[in-house]
């Protein structure tokens, strides 16, 4: 089960969670994934290693994405 | 940012330190050998040429330094970042605060509002935190961590560099439990 998550103040929450057959699961986690980057958050998918790459399309073969706020220079 | 202008940007921190620096120990030596009635003035003096990189130096640590105490969802994101690391790294980082990862720039060591760079001989200290300030510490960290993975040369873009220099002067200014990190994020620069 892939999982779209967004970190907040909660630690994290869930906002969807699919399944590559499920269709209809995929496109509820498309909307979130949308409303989230509509939002300002920037998706990113951790690829292991030390590797990540940002997207801007909800993948649909990745067990975790990860909705994070922008960053700034302190 | 690349490696070419992060070298650049040691030299000039060095450069500058020396200005700060040389001056201050030449008025200091230079009194003393006129008169040794105005040892007082020089004392000032040398103390200033040392305190001058001290305060910088306090300034790139300050930039892991913790900010909030953990709380109930901290442990929640404690998980998530534990995950985004390998055992080794998710070990450093329970015990010392830092999380390690290794880039194209050097060996970096992420805290919740900034990073070390360890690169060659000196250390880079950057200022950098996610914009939500009500995350949890251990979010914070994942958030530079993810951006620091993303894009590399971006995150370095984006931060502010508080401090260059000898890893032996943030050393002793960082919290001791961080240490460690500095010291394994050296051992793995060397090597590499």
């Amino acid at each position: 089960m892939a999982r779209l998550i967004r970190m907040d103040s909660t630690g994290h929450s869930t906002l969807a969670e699919w399944t590559a057959g499920d269709q209809a699961s995929y496109e509820a986690a498309v909307e979130a994934f949308r409303r989230e980057l509509d939002e300002g958050f920037i998706a990113v998918v951790d690829e292991g290693e030390g590797r990540a790459t940002q997207v801007r399309e909800l993948p649909l073969d990745s067990e975790l994405v990860i909705m994070r706020r922008p960053i700034a220079g302190g | 940012m690349d490696a070419a202008y992060l070298r650049r940007q040691g030299r000039l921190w060095t450069l500058s330190m020396a200005c700060h620096v040389v001056p201050f120990l030449g008025i200091g030596v230079g009194l003393l050998l006129l008169n040794l009635l105005a040892a007082p003035v020089a004392i000032v003096a040398l103390l200033h040429a040392w305190i001058i990189p001290e305060l910088y130096a306090l300034r790139g640590a300050n930039v892991v330094r913790s900010r909030s105490q953990p709380s109930e969802p901290e442990s929640i994101a404690q998980g998530l970042l534990g995950d985004l690391l390998d055992h080794d790294a998710r070990d450093l980082q329970r015990s010392t605060g830092l999380a390690m990862q290794q880039g194209e720039l050097g060996t970096w060591l992420v805290g919740q509002a900034g990073a070390l760079l360890v690169s060659g001989r000196r250390v880079y200290c950057f200022c950098v935190k996610a914009t939500d300030p009500d995350l949890p510490p251990s979010d914070r960290i994942a958030h530079l961590l993810l951006a620091l993975r993303s894009d590399e040369r971006g995150f370095a873009t984006v931060a502010n560099l508080a401090f260059a220099g000898a890893p032996w002067r943030v050393r002793r200014r960082l919290d001791p439990e961080m240490r460690d990190a500095l010291d394994a994020g050296r051992r793995i620069s060397v090597r590499t």
